[in-house]
């Protein structure tokens, strides 16, 4: 049994993935008993009652009312049980500790950040501490998005005008992927981030350094990291392949079409319009999909990003 | 036409045997010819045929779009299209196959076809009407191909707000497709509920209604009722989008939870649409192969109206991470597990059906088969996902793919295939290479479980819906799904060239080759024009497999036909007893 739930189901990295995995269990073995005598009745009976001559004359047994309550009355036993037992856990799932640390959560088409307590946001990692309830607090900037960590067996939606929440608690350290599992366009597939799960001491340190752990980067070098980790790698290649947005590669320094056919030189000026205010121009041919990483970047970032870009010919 | 003269509970019928003709010059194939006559038919028998060969096209247009995302989907990474040509590729296959193919199949073409015969009836209460719904189909099936040659629409078969009302593409004239489509359901299901309440032979009681009419009755009360609130949801949606007036898109001051509200509140129902006139055929099929009456008619009957009564309320299991409340999440939680006692009752009848019964294996009984067998284990999968803790977790995973998939293709389709094999020599007077049917279906069986069993896995283990790109840890799953999906893809390719092979070759089918007691089968293959040229007159119920066949052949002698007296059988008791 142990092995077929190993197969069948995600590590159980959370506190309360187990009682929802001891529910799924219990579904299938029910469900395979039942399957398996109903089978076993089709063949059985297949077999047995074959029609051997034209002439076969058969019984007139039109109903049964002690049975049709039988087969009535044990599934829906059966059902309320399962009923009750889902409604315990997803109750459970929705409650999260008065302690719970909060951490901020932005979908967008197709990133995710994280704001945390301190000021620091981080795309596509989140970091938490173990054992110890986390809460988020999640909102989108566009369309529908969803929040889902099958390690932890949670998921949300992530609505663009109200806030929703999800809470965990992990048990173990390690990575655990996150997936956007609402479709929400061209790259929701590449919408993915992942969980980085702290002792508590390490997970302090992160936080005091996060912000600062760039200061003594060169700005190639930092650029190059910043595309990655903000997520820009999801829509804009380095190595000319066209994705959502328009390669990085040969950008720097050309002339672009514009949709309405104003041409434009990629410049300093466009590049941070381009991160801050990314609908205002849109190359022809590409689609306004990209969110604003106002807020996201600083000044220093936004500057490091184009010294890598410059190197990208 | 036929009309309710058992009303009059003291008339006595003077009835006769009318034997049905075999072989017969003129049917209903050959009595009109030429195109014309088939554009502008208002018989019954030929509507269901164009809508045959409209969804056929359809069911080959939306399964070639399967195979191209099994294709693609053989490596996580892209292979021969892109991301945008593949969200395109899934909506199409969704939105076609739900909206063009399995809504209309059931009801339009079999139904169409079977209903007016099994009523003893020469039309159904409106012909013209039923023409009509015919063309509204085929004007919505035109402007949907108007808006895939026209920028194409991504949005998913759900049409989800806000990313509808943004992304790119002609999804106005997909939706308006959709919308005219709706029409073309209320009307046939309009047409079915008339016709089923005033055109009955004399002696068709309810509690002697075949089973297929009981499903397709609460399938048309379904059409009725929950068609009109899509019509809603696609105007509001169109307002929204040509108006620029706020109702589901947060940027108008809109929300978009409500739309999933709206258009659950009728595509629930829809699943219902598709599967409960399937298990009309199923019970048809079952009896008939058995030999033997249908065990707990009632049973059968109720739970179809139970499950078109319950199946309005529980739209909401489709939003439980949808930021909906607890207390809503629970209820829906409710009532969904309710459905599956309906649906459970029907399984167990059918097989107490077969129980001591004289059963051959025959193809349509062989796809009945299949059915239950894949059918209970998107029973089962549904319970799954009813269960809220579990859902959270299994939702919009591929999990929720394979579940809908055993439900509809394994359910439905199972079901389509098994009524078409069953009523297919009615419908052309041909027989089909009984063998080759026997194949194709048992490598459709092999292929569709291919095809769906690595889907739970891999949902369970997290692999979310729609994905284009995914992780390397599911290649072997989805490689494994493809291939099943190609040999589905075969299975299907060996059922047209038989079915084909059939029509021009096929041997002439006797007008009972199955030994059948109900009234469509008491009339020759194919019908005449007319149907019957007689009024039928019902004395036993349609199961009735211990009465002599002659009692089922019965029709209003005619009364210049009195020296005929000698063939006359005297049912005035039996006439008395149902009165």
């Amino acid at each position: 049994m142990n092995r077929l739930s190993e197969f069948m189901l995600p590590p159980a990295k959370s506190t309360l993935a187990a009682e929802t995995d001891a529910l799924f269990h219990f579904i299938n073995v029910t469900s395979i008993i039942l399957l398996a005598g109903i089978t076993f009745a089709i063949v059985y009976f297949s077999w047995k009652y074959r029609r051997r001559s034209e002439d076969d004359v058969t019984p007139v047994i039109t109903h049964n009312n002690k049975l049709e309550i039988t087969w009535s009355v044990i599934p829906l036993i059966l059902v309320m049980i399962v009923f009750g037992w889902g409604f315990t856990g997803y109750l459970n799932l929705t409650t999260a500790p008065d302690d719970s640390y909060e951490i901020r959560v932005v979908g967008k088409s197709w990133l995710w950040e994280f704001h945390y307590e301190t000021g620091h946001v981080s795309v596509n990692e989140l970091h938490v501490p173990v054992n110890r309830p986390v809460k988020l607090i999640m909102s989108s900037d566009d369309v529908l998005h969803s929040f889902y960590i099958p390690d932890f067996r949670v998921k949300m939606d992530v609505l663009p005008n109200r806030y929703t929440s999800v809470w965990f608690e992990a048990i173990e350290t390690g990575e655990s992927i996150i997936y956007c599992a609402e479709y929400c366009g061209n790259a929701h597939s590449n919408m993915l981030a992942t969980t980085y799960v702290h002792s508590v001491e390490d997970f302090e340190t992160w936080l005091e350094t996060a912000g600062s752990a760039d200061d003594d980067m060169d700005p190639v070098e930092l650029g190059e990291q910043l595309v990655t980790r903000n997520a820009c790698d999801t829509c804009h290649s380095t190595d000319g392949t066209r994705l959502q947005g328009p390669s990085f590669q040969g950008l720097w320094g050309s002339e672009r079409e514009m949709q309405d056919g104003e041409i434009v030189t990629v410049d300093e000026n466009y590049v941070r319009e381009s991160i801050l205010e990314p609908n205002a121009r849109i190359t022809a041919g590409f689609d306004p999909v990209m969110p604003s990483y106002s807020g996201t970047l600083s000044d220093r970032q936004i500057d490091a990003i184009i010294e890598y870009l410059k190197t990208l010919q | 036409m036929a009309t309710n003269e058992e009303n009059s509970n003291t008339k006595k019928l003077q009835v006769r045997r009318f034997k049905p003709e075999e072989n017969p010059e003129k049917h209903y194939l050959n009595e009109e010819k030429g195109i014309w006559a088939w554009m502008t038919t208002v018989d019954h028998k030929k509507i269901g045929l164009l809508y045959l060969g409209s969804i056929t096209f359809f069911f080959f247009v939306g399964g070639v779009l399967a195979l191209l995302l099994r294709t693609e989907l053989l490596t996580p990474a892209q292979s021969f299209i892109d991301a945008d040509t593949y969200n395109q590729v899934f909506t199409l296959h969704g939105a076609i196959m739900i909206f063009f193919f399995l809504i209309p199949s059931v009801p339009a073409v079999l139904g169409n076809f079977v209903l007016p015969l099994q009523l003893g009836a020469k039309d159904v209460a409106f012909p013209r009407l039923n023409l009509a719904s015919y063309y509204i189909y085929v004007i919505g099936a035109l402007f949907t191909l108007f808006a895939i040659f026209t920028g194409g629409v991504d949005t998913g078969w759900t049409f989800y707000t806000p990313y509808s009302a943004t992304t790119g593409g002609n999804v106005m004239a997909m939706t308006f497709g959709v919308f005219i489509l709706g029409f073309s359901s209320i009307l046939t299901g309009l047409n079915f509920i008339v016709t089923i309440h005033k055109m009955r032979a004399p002696g068709i009681t309810w509690n002697k209604l075949p089973l297929n009419l009981w499903g397709l009755y609460a399938t048309s009360l379904i059409q009725i009722l929950a068609t009109p609130v899509l019509a809603i949801t696609l105007l509001l949606l169109t307002m929204e989008r040509l108006l620029q007036i706020g109702i589901f898109d947060p940027a108008l001051g809109g929300d978009p939870v409500l739309y999933q509200h709206f258009f659950w509140f009728y595509s629930h129902p829809a699943v219902y649409i598709m599967i409960v006139p399937g298990f009309g055929i199923i019970s048809e099929v079952i009896s008939t192969f058995s030999r033997k009456v249908i065990f707990g008619y009632w049973a059968i009957a109720l739970s179809s109206l139970a499950i078109a009564f319950i199946g309005f309320l529980v739209w909401g299991h489709h939003m439980f991470t949808a930021g909906q409340s607890s207390l809503a999440n629970m209820v829906f939680s409710f009532l969904t597990f309710l459905v599956g006692i309906p649906t459970g009752i029907k399984i167990f009848n059918w097989l107490a059906t077969m129980y001591r019964g004289s059963i051959d294996m025959k193809t349509p009984m062989l796809y009945a088969q299949v059915f239950l067998f894949l059918f209970t284990i998107g029973g089962f999968t549904g319970i799954m996902l009813g269960a809220l803790s579990v859902d959270i977790h299994l939702h919009d995973t591929y999990y929720v793919v394979a579940h809908f998939h055993y439900v509809m293709m394994g359910g439905m389709v199972m079901a389509f295939l098994a009524g078409l094999h069953y009523w297919w020599p009615k419908m052309f007077g041909k027989m089909y290479s009984e063998f080759w049917a026997k194949i194709s279906c048992a490598i459709l069986f092999v292929g569709f479980n291919m095809t769906f069993l690595p889907q739970f896995v891999m949902g369970a283990q997290g692999m979310p819906r729609r994905y284009f790109n995914y992780i390397d840890q599911f290649q072997s799953f989805h490689q494994f799904s493809t291939i099943g999906a190609y040999v589905m893809g075969v299975a299907f390719v060996i059922m047209a060239i038989y079915l084909v092979h059939s029509l021009l070759k096929g041997k002439r089918a006797s007008s009972n080759p199955w030994g059948s007691r109900a009234l469509e089968w008491q009339i020759s293959s194919p019908p005449s024009l007319h149907n019957f040229h007689h009024v039928p007159v019902i004395v036993n119920g349609p199961y009735d497999y211990h009465k002599p066949m002659s009692e089922f052949q019965l029709g209003i002698a005619a009364s210049h036909n009195g020296h005929h007296a000698e063939e006359a059988v005297n049912v005035s008791q039996s006439e008395k007893e149902q009165a």
